[in-house]
């Protein structure tokens, strides 16, 4: 009799993975504790691959790894040299087609992308800014909205219209122009019904989706990801422990 | 009528079915000008969809407003042929007739001109559309007459007639263009092929389906296909017969058997004219072609997904769909076989080139944003309102129907062993004679340029933005997927064209057309654009060509689809092969700032009134 549980392994930067039938590239990984940078991935949606921070090398093709399907025996490349670069490209991309003013944003610390800026060791924007005009909503009592952070993951979108059931945010426009509206007539949140016990609240992985009046409630310094790298205590791996700051 | 009265019999027309909202939509706008806030709740709440999700689709497409562009609107065709036809000159004269910044709208509210992305009219620009009706041919003569008719605010209907012509143009036929063939003649001769075994029995559609693997009719039909070696005229060039096979072979497990066939006739490379002409001089060998197709995948219902560029074909069109309904060639019991049902719409598009890429389309057809879908699976399987789907290209559907009248024996004989049958081109650019040449396989662009009239040839963009830029040395090269695969573009430039300006006219469409999805794409084609931009205004330097190419490699390795894998191909063509029309712009090979101080005083300058070599910080030399 075969052993039943023995369990099929496939390889990332030459390490044995265990995988379980039907999961992704990311799942696999982040559960067996290897990190693959990301941003638009969350273990409680279904992947869809837009940020592309997790691109990796699938037996020497590119491919992305939060929509992979695992096969047993693939060789998997994530740590190399040219992929780092590659992602340092994405994260500049994300940073100059937005206006991120780190210093003076509340989330600092907190933010997914700030945090990857610094592990993937991002010195500098690189590419002229192109300062998109994106104005605020503060229209909502308890939560402000600052579009100018969106790094157009979707997150909320999914949270709200999957777990919600609210279906509070949605992308319009297209290409550079494309951006996050919110669902009512005037394209305010005060108009929504929008609550602050919403998953939507907490899994925006910049500062966009902010609760009023708590912003620097945990000072600059003692944040998330002040002192331990995102790639050493990646939240969003169904086991871990650590997520989300509210 | 009011308003919210011309919304809800559009509403009731469609059924209120959220999947049929880019039609709603457009009727929509038709009627009321644009798409104001109420509009898309009113259309929201009808169709049960969150209103930020109609907003979005709304939001996604060129030709959808959610706020007024004008009572007129002119959108210029900016192709790169249109451009070397001087609409730029004529766009900056409309402009200034009307007192009108482009892109701006009146202060009237009367009228916006802008520019959009090719319109499929280079045989005969420079083009435009009035109100997304298709216009050829401008000159300044016309320029004046339509601001005189746009300032009188004369209605389209009032307008020359011959403005609105479309020409044809086709200058060389070959099977598919010269093709005799009588509506129903394929479809005859498929039914003709084999017994109908068991299919008599069915009385009605669903257990006609069911029985279709066992039934020899479309085996047979299908074998005829696969004989042929038919490839998708796309572009792609992947085996129909193959596509096909996996579509009647897909399992349903839902008890849902639907399947369906669409036309791709989203034709929205730039240069490529060719669908266009097939919807207009061989409306029946397409729609015949998607029948056959039906009748092989056991699909009832097949969609024409046209451009909206081209919404001026869609009354001919919907005019030849309800013939063939009369002549039973369309509807229930075709051919006179009880149980082979199949019927067609057009469902329009709204300016979106990504909808050209096939899961973006039928994302665009379920009424959502043209964005590409993550594959697998693949349409054949997952297509559709997530059924077993075949979408394929106008020609390609072309083909098929003489395939299925004249067997795949015969068509294998046209054309490369690798390629069989024949290709049409879209010719454009700097000939004489630009149109539409049907060639088989194999021709070289050597043998078509005589043909169009082309003279002192510098460079032919083969296949459009996406395609691939030849020189002189190439110019042996073969139109054959084992060579030079297209889609039926072909633009011509002679010595006297500047090989950067074309490139970067194709940065700015690609820029334009980025569904946004993923961030290399959505980011990286700005980036092109503004490198080739900086060039051009003489700030370029080595480094700005080093940036293109660093952008290229990451838009190779991590686009989610064709488009950024693409976006970068005009760019490095044309630096490989015209490099000096880049280097002649740099400053120096070197270092050079992106920021000049002395234009940025440019305001100052403006503001004090002086303009003298003090108020200068350097002079040109």
């Amino acid at each position: 009799m075969s052993r039943m549980n023995e369990q099929q392994v496939f390889l990332i930067d030459g390490r044995d993975v265990p995988f379980a039938p039907g999961q992704t590239v990311m799942q696999a990984a982040l559960d067996a504790g290897v990190y693959i940078p990301h941003l638009c991935f969350h273990p409680q949606f279904k992947p869809h691959g837009s940020c592309k921070l997790c691109t990796v090398k699938v037996n020497g093709r590119p491919a992305t790894s939060c929509t992979l399907p695992v096969a047993a025996g693939m060789e998997i490349e994530s740590e190399t040299a040219e992929l780092k670069d590659k992602r340092r490209m994405l994260l500049q991309m994300l940073f100059v087609e937005g206006n991120h003013f780190c210093p003076s944003c509340e989330k600092s610390g907190n933010c997914k992308l700030q945090a990857l800026a610094y592990d993937l060791g991002m010195m500098s924007p690189h590419y002229d800014h192109f300062f998109p005009d994106r104005p605020v909503d503060a229209t909502h009592p308890e939560i402000l909205l600052d579009f100018n952070r969106c790094i157009l993951c979707e997150l909320c979108v999914r949270a709200s219209g999957e777990v919600d059931r609210k279906n509070v945010f949605a992308l319009s426009g297209r290409g550079i122009t494309k951006h996050l509206i919110v669902n009512s007539e005037s394209g305010r949140l005060g108009d929504t019904d929008m609550s602050t016990t919403d998953m939507a609240m907490s899994v925006c992985p910049v500062g966009v989706i902010l609760k009023k009046r708590v912003g620097f409630a945990v000072p600059v310094g003692q944040r998330k990801y002040d002192t331990i790298p995102i790639s050493e205590q990646f939240g969003d791996a169904p086991n871990a422990v650590l997520e989300q700051t509210r | 009528m009011s308003e919210t009265d011309v919304i809800d019999a559009i509403l009731d027309r469609h059924r209120r079915d959220g999947t049929r909202l880019m039609q709603i939509l457009r009727e929509t706008q038709e009627q009321l000008g644009w798409l104001a806030p109420a509009t898309l709740t009113r259309i929201a709440v009808a169709i049960d969809w969150p209103r930020a999700k109609v907003e979005g689709t709304a939001g996604f497409y060129s030709f959808f407003h959610t706020r007024p562009l004008g009572r007129y609107r002119v959108l210029w065709s900016d192709n790169i042929t249109d451009r070397m036809l001087g609409n730029a000159d004529l766009t900056r004269m409309m402009c200034e007739k009307l007192w009108l910044e482009a892109g701006r709208v009146s202060e009237d509210g009367l009228v916006s001109v802008d520019t959009t992305s090719c319109t499929g009219m280079c045989d005969q620009g420079p083009a435009l559309l009035v109100n997304y009706r298709a216009v050829t041919r401008m000159t300044p003569q016309r320029v004046e007459q339509m601001v005189e008719l746009i300032r009188n605010e004369a209605p389209l209907a009032d307008w020359p007639a011959e403005w609105f012509a479309v020409a044809d143009n086709i200058r060389r036929g070959d099977i598919l263009l010269n093709n005799a063939m009588q509506p129903g003649d394929a479809l005859r001769a498929c039914v003709a092929r084999g017994p109908a075994a068991g299919k008599e029995a069915s009385s009605n559609d669903r257990s006609w389906r069911e029985t279709v693997v066992a039934n020899p009719g479309p085996a047979l039909a299908l074998e005829e296909i696969k004989l042929s070696n038919l490839r998708g005229r796309g572009g792609a060039g992947f085996t129909t017969g193959l596509k096909w096979e996996a579509c009647r072979s897909a399992s349903v497990a839902d008890g849902d058997s639907r399947r369906f066939i669409v036309c791709n006739a989203d034709e929205g490379e730039p240069g490529t004219f060719k669908d266009r002409v097939l919807l207009t001089a061989q409306p029946d060998l397409v729609f015949e072609g998607m029948t056959v197709a039906g009748y092989v995948v056991g699909a009832t219902q097949g969609y024409v997904y046209l451009r909206g560029e081209y919404r001026y074909l869609l009354d001919p069109l919907n005019a030849v769909l309800a013939r063939r309904r009369a002549q039973g060639l369309l509807g229930r019991g075709i051919a006179g076989q009880a149980g082979f049902s199949f019927d067609i719409e057009i469902h329009l598009g709204a300016g979106a080139y990504i909808c050209g890429e096939e899961s973006a389309l039928i994302e665009s057809l379920e009424g959502k944003r043209g964005v590409p879908r993550n594959r697998p699976p693949y349409p054949i399987t997952h297509g559709f309102l997530n059924r077993p789907t075949v979408v394929n290209n106008v020609e390609t559907f072309a083909a098929s129907a003489l395939i299925a009248l004249q067997g795949g024996e015969w068509f294998r004989g046209i054309g490369t062993s690798k390629s069989s049958g024949t290709k049409i081109l879209s010719i454009s650019g700097d000939c004489l004679h630009p149109g539409i040449y049907e060639y088989p396989f194999g021709v070289t662009i050597a043998q078509v340029l005589p043909a169009c009239g082309a003279r002192d040839v510098h460079a032919v963009q083969v296949s459009g933005p996406s395609g691939i830029c030849i020189d002189e040395t190439e110019f042996k090269r073969r139109i054959a997927f084992e060579d030079i695969p297209t889609a039926g573009a072909m633009m011509i430039f002679n010595d006297q064209r500047d090989m950067f300006e074309v490139a970067r006219n194709f940065a700015h469409f690609f820029a334009h057309e980025s569904c946004g999805f993923c961030t290399p794409c959505r980011v990286g084609t700005s980036l092109l654009k503004n490198c080739m931009d900086k060039i051009a205004d003489g700030h370029g330097s080595q480094h700005t060509m080093n940036e293109i190419f660093q952008i290229n490699r990451l838009l190779q390795m991590a686009s989610h689809c064709g488009l950024g894998h693409t976006a970068c191909n005009p760019m490095f063509d044309t630096l490989k092969k015209f490099r000096p029309a880049y280097e002649r712009r740099l400053k120096t090979l070197d270092f050079e700032a992106s920021f000049d101080l002395d234009s940025a005083l440019a305001q100052a300058r403006q503001m004090t009134g002086r303009d003298d070599a003090g108020s200068h910080l350097e002079t040109q030399s």
